[in-house]
């Protein structure tokens, strides 16, 4: 095992809290796809708002982490794992593949193109609304 | 059920797209996001497959669970930010269209070798 510099977690420290992180994310998206539900083809709400919150709340967090929040371990706990167990990349293809199958061209282009502009928007809109009202360190 | 099925694959998931990305950080360091880009192709693809295929348990456990937390939106919407930021506008735009286009045609193919084992 190779020496690491102190206050630096364990990879398997690390990789436990990634998964712990992971199924509190993927629950929240579950939930909100049973709240939310949709029929095989149809508009998935669910996938869009999963995704474009947490891409903010990334965008929030990605600049905490580097300013203000020092611990090693809330970007595995937090970023990598509740965010990215909260949104679903994968859900978005297959739900775009379906919408295309399943009727017209039209929403499922839409789907396709608002998902990714929406999402780097909101991640955008999260660093920049953060690093503005991050008070000056004195 | 249905929450622990989610649970189970979304702790598999998680720490495989971590490992993942780690791992290709290494293998292939540069601008370009390779780790992200390539559990969200895989991801498409398995769920592609996996869509057509299973039952409720299955889909749960390794659709809404270890597909949905290996990929991510999140990471890839930052990453893209990122780049833009850097001021690297082409690998951005590349990274954003060529993942997105990548991930439909892994959806596809897992769809049709899905249905293909259907027969």
């Amino acid at each position: 095992m190779s020496p690491r510099a102190s206050g630096q977690p364990h990879l398997l420290a690390v990789v436990a809290t990634v998964a712990v992180g992971g199924v509190v994310g993927a629950e929240a998206r579950y939930g909100l796809a049973v709240g939310l539900p949709h029929a095989p083809g149809a508009w998935a709400w669910s996938t869009l708002i999963a995704n474009v919150t947490g891409c903010l709340l990334i965008g929030v967090l990605m600049v905490l982490v580097s300013e203000r929040i020092r611990h090693p371990l809330v970007r595995p706990l937090l970023g990598v794992g509740v965010l990215g167990g909260y949104t679903t990349f994968s859900t978005y293809t297959v739900d775009t593949l379906a919408a295309f199958g399943g009727g017209p061209a039209g929403p499922a282009l839409l789907y396709l193109v608002l998902t990714p502009v929406l999402a780097v928007a909101a991640a955008a809109v999260g660093v920049a609304s953060t690093r503005a009202l991050l008070p000056d360190r004195a | 059920m249905t929450v622990l099925w989610v649970a189970l694959g979304a702790a598999v998931g998680a720490p495989a797209r971590y490992l993942t990305d780690r791992a290709l950080q290494r293998l292939l360091p540069g601008r370009f996001p390779w780790g992200t880009f390539t559990v969200n192709v895989v991801g498409s693809f398995v769920l592609g497959l996996v869509s057509v295929t299973a039952g409720p348990g299955v889909t749960a456990l390794v659709g809404v669970g270890f597909c949905g937390a290996l990929t991510t939106y999140s990471t890839f919407a930052y990453e893209t930010v990122a780049l833009a930021q850097r001021r690297v506008l082409a690998v951005a735009a590349v990274y954003l269209t060529g993942s997105v286009a990548a991930g439909l045609i892994a959806a596809t193919l897992g769809r049709l070798l899905g249905l293909a084992l259907r027969h």
